[in-house]
């Protein structure tokens, strides 16, 4: 836990998607906060997870209607600034790191271009120092031949290096924020553990916070230092990482008993039972 | 390199599919050929020499044979209407043709690709649903009628078109014939005159040739912006803190650019079929007059020789746009 | 989920909810359904009942021109040419004194004519050349495609100029020429469908069943084929429209005094600047004819091929 201010304060945040049979509720009042430490958001597929990291960018897919008390970083309010001032924020202040560099990164530009613009975008330097420092980027997420990199297209390098990539782009502003969501469950799981020790070891030397997005309990157990665990839009549990064994909320325990261990002695691993009482939580 | 040469081998094989169709049109005709070419008041000796040098009495194989040897060497036939060859008169005409294609689709790319751009981003709006309409009429207005109407309006009763032909009268023939392309043979000659005053002709044929190419390729651009502005590398260029007009311009645009050059070669294609009725509206000296022309008069040999060239003309478009698709997708290299 | 108990229910809520329901107890309960949905998606577009309003129009004027038509349409006047639209002759007169309006309601005819022939014939050929193609597969299927593609490779205006350059102008050889340059895009598209089908399972199990390929081809592709084929067909309808009367416009379609509307065009040309709606009228109605294809084409898309 940090002793300074937070960095983004959420609360209330409510997502909802109007459908030609009614409206659909994404995420139904969730409310945290990040400061200069790596959150963990973990949940299943619907839970709301993935539009809670986009909609503190503002990047919700229309028609989605996204209200909140407060949506503030660092003391301004992200929900009512200007699409000028976002933009500002956008990869300066805050970033994010999708899932599949297969789609996330563009195929007709080249590596380098990409993240040359990346930096370009927020400060006056000229296509030389755009390209000097995208290298050294390149370097930085270890790869080991930054100048021949550069000039690729995305389609010719495999999914770790587009997500190490991808890590470099977003990080070449120096944000103080990093939303990544779902970074490593497009990639092998060799390469997995990788690209996350690549994104640790930059985000802790910059003092960054983190936002990681996830499906997968044991890995962001083992990553951040807090977590969040989301069921149908809500959060259902706020915890530390090295205080996950005494979570309290049945979905959570339900998660955890059915995680396999070394040391089971159980015949069989127990089912999670999903209570309706949840959904109202 | 045996996708390049078996793409070349099937090119090859259709236009010689294309001969065999125009070589049969031609058989079909149920005018005499030998009358055609002396007239019906011969002796029967004369007529049986003319059939022999004109290869009647071979089988049908050899006289395909025969056909398309003559046509690789560039012989269409002598043109019945102007006692040359076919193949002459045909380069001669070809580039007013070229020249009004040409304007027509930079007026399509100009107005098209924009206009598609504002309908995929504003989707559902005022302006999508403008270009929707604008497209449906495009898609339903004989072109030649489109063309009486815009002589009526703005020549008869507004004023501000030029009359039929391709210069003001007194320019004609002042400008010598380089290219044939008058407004480039105007620029090349420095006569700046007789540059304006063509593209003043030049401006309501392409204009009402160029609107059947704008709502062909925005339709298109729509179409495939809208499948662009869908995927992860926009979100991913708006987290970066683009600016929504680079997201748009520089992200999306650029992976429609190959695909939209095959859209263009497309419309260049049919804009050459549109050309036919178009150059008759407005007297406009090209290929497709002189086929009509040369229809109106019976004279197969330029009818045909000018179906073939349009023909090929089409095949050569079509594998462009094949071939600029692999060269320019660098996902295809 | 509601369990269907009246399979046989008369009256009106009983027949809509017999249509809408979601346990239908025979085929033909579920093929009607369908329709019924399929209608109802139609319905609700208003544009595609536009469409199909004046396609209804056109064939309705074209059966009842003789009744509607305030004249003859051959009948010459030469005492009365050139007249503006007026009480008397509402489009006005042509340069013989005809009136216009009746000439344009007998030439829906020839417009009908030509539509209905070319569709019967022109999609029937490229459905059956698409499906042996794609059925058969092999050197069958390359010869077959190598000539679509020859096909394909003419603009289709000059393919059918040519060809009625060699038979000689008039409506039959138009149609002819317009149905020989249309049906290569059918018979790519049942090729396509064809392929995709053959390698489905029930195929299979049908040709098990020790179907012949002549059984299956007719009975189970070209159905499949359909649908996408019907699609096709209509909004091609305009093109044919537009191609007919651009012939009729260079003088290759019907000959004179027939009143096919591209010809009509072509004898007003020459008096557009002064007496414009002569050449006008003609137009017009090709475009709104056109247009209501083209409404109809779409909306049938929605509703029978919505992916497509």
């Amino acid at each position: 836990m940090t002793n300074e201010k937070p960095l983004l304060e959420v609360e209330n945040l409510r997502i909802s998607f109007p459908t030609r049979t009614g409206v659909t509720q994404a995420v139904r009042g969730v409310s945290f906060s990040v400061g200069r430490e790596k959150l963990g958001i973990v949940g299943e597929s619907g839970s709301g997870k993935s539009m809670t990291g986009r909609a503190i960018l503002r990047l919700v897919p229309s028609p989605g209607v996204v209200t909140a008390d407060k949506v503030s970083f660092q003391g301004e309010d992200l929900l009512t600034a200007s699409e000028k001032r976002l933009r500002d924020i956008r990869g300066r202040r805050i970033s994010m790191v999708m899932q599949d560099p297969k789609f996330s990164l563009n195929p007709v530009m080249t590596i380098g271009a990409q993240i040359a613009e990346a930096y370009r975008v927020h400060s006056s330097a000229g296509k030389a120092e755009a390209r000097r420092r995208a290298l050294e980027m390149l370097e930085a997420v270890r790869i080991r031949n930054p100048e021949r990199v550069y000039g690729l297209y995305p389609h010719e390098v495999s999914g770790g290096m587009g997500q190490r990539i991808m890590i470099a782009m977003m990080l070449i502003p120096n944000p103080d924020l990093l939303i990544a969501d779902e970074p490593t469950s497009a990639l092998d799981v060799t390469v997995q553990m990788q690209v996350l020790a690549i994104m640790d070891e930059l985000c802790s030397k910059r003092g960054m916070g983190m936002i990681f997005v996830s499906h997968d309990l044991n890995l962001v157990a083992s990553f951040c230092d807090r977590i969040l665990i989301m069921y149908a839009g809500r959060v259902v549990e706020t915890c530390r990482a090295s205080e996950l064994h005494e979570a309290k909320h049945p979905y959570t325990r339900g998660l955890l008993d059915s995680l396999p261990r070394l040391d089971d002695t159980r015949p069989e691993l127990p089912v999670l039972t999903r209570d309706p009482a949840w959904l109202e939580g | 390199m045996v996708r390049g040469t078996s793409l070349l081998v099937s090119v090859a094989l259709t236009f010689l599919g294309l001969l065999l169709v125009t070589f049969l049109i031609g058989r079909v005709v149920p005018i005499d050929p030998v009358i055609a070419v002396v007239g019906d008041r011969v002796s029967a000796d004369t007529y049986a020499r003319v059939r022999q040098e004109l290869g009647l009495d071979l089988p049908l194989w050899q006289q395909f044979l025969r056909y398309v040897g003559d046509v690789l060497q560039g012989d269409f036939g002598t043109s019945v209407l102007t006692s040359r060859p076919v193949l002459e008169d045909i380069l001669r005409v070809f580039p007013a043709t070229l020249e009004l294609a040409t304007a027509a689709v930079v007026i399509g790319v100009v107005l098209g690709v924009p206009a598609g751009v504002l309908a995929a981003v504003n989707r559902g709006r005022w302006p999508d649903h403008l270009i929707r309409v604008v497209g449906l009429i495009g898609h339903s207005i004989p072109i030649f009628w489109l063309g009486l109407m815009a002589l009526l309006i703005f020549y008869a009763r507004l004023e501000i078109a030029p009359g039929p032909g391709r210069v003001d009268v007194f320019y004609e023939g002042l400008v010598d014939p380089v290219t044939g392309i008058i407004t480039i043979d105007a620029l090349l000659a420095g006569e700046t005159e007789v540059f304006w005053n063509a593209l003043y002709h030049l401006m309501l044929p392409a204009g009402i040739l160029g609107l059947f190419s704008v709502a062909y390729i925005a339709r298109m651009t729509r179409s495939f912006m809208l499948d662009q502005l869908r995927q992860e590398y926009i979100t991913t260029a708006r987290v970066k803190g683009l600016s929504e007009t680079r997201v748009i311009w520089r992200h999306a645009l650029g992976n429609i650019a190959v695909p939209l050059t095959t859209v263009v070669a497309l419309s260049y294609a049919s804009l050459l079929e549109g050309s036919v009725l178009t150059e008759t509206v407005f007297a406009w000296p090209g290929l497709g007059l002189y086929i009509t022309n040369s229809l109106l008069s019976a004279d197969m040999n330029a009818v045909l020789g000018g179906t073939l060239v349009v023909g090929a003309v089409f095949i050569g478009l079509n594998l462009l746009s094949d071939l600029l698709y692999r060269l320019l997708d660098p996902r295809a290299r | 989920m509601t369990v269907q108990t009246h399979s046989n229910a008369a009256g009106d809520g009983g027949l809509r909810a017999w249509l809408t329901t979601e346990t239908p107890l025979s085929r033909r309960q579920a093929r009607l359904g369908r329709a019924y949905l399929g209608w109802l998606t139609f319905t609700r577009n208003k544009l595609a009942m536009i469409g199909l309003g004046i396609v209804l129009l056109l064939v309705v004027m074209a059966a009842l021109a003789p009744w509607l038509a305030p004249y003859d349409p051959y009948t010459q006047d030469l005492s009365n040419r050139l007249m503006p639209p007026s009480a008397a002759n509402w489009l006005g007169t042509d340069a013989f004194g005809r009136d216009i309006l009746s000439r344009i309601l007998y030439g829906s005819r020839l417009t009908l004519m030509i539509v209905a022939l070319v569709a019967v014939t022109a999609p029937v050929a490229g459905l059956l050349i698409g499906t042996v193609a794609g059925y058969l597969g092999g050197w069958v299927d390359t010869v077959l495609m190598r000539v679509t593609d020859i096909f394909l490779a003419f603009p289709k205006l000059i393919l059918a100029l040519a060809f009625v350059s060699a038979l000689g102008p008039g409506i039959e050889n138009a149609i002819i020429a317009i149905a020989i340059t249309s049906w290569p895009p059918y018979a790519r598209i049942a090729r396509a469908e064809t392929i995709t089908i053959r390698k489905s399972d029930f195929i299979n199990a049908v040709r098990l069943q020790g179907a012949s390929k002549v059984r299956i081809i007719l009975g189970h592709v070209v159905p499949l084929c359909s649908s996408s084929l019907i699609v096709r067909v209509t909004l091609d309808m305009a093109g044919i429209i537009l191609t007919a009367a651009g012939l009729g416009f260079l003088g290759l379609g019907a000959q004179p005094p027939a009143p096919e509307w591209g010809a009509m065009i072509a004898t007003g040309r020459q008096y557009v600047l002064e007496q414009w709606w002569v050449a006008t009228m003609p137009g017009i109605a090709i475009f709104v004819v056109s247009l209501g294809f083209n409404l109809l084409g779409d909306g049938l898309r929605d509703v029978l091929d919505p992916k497509g």
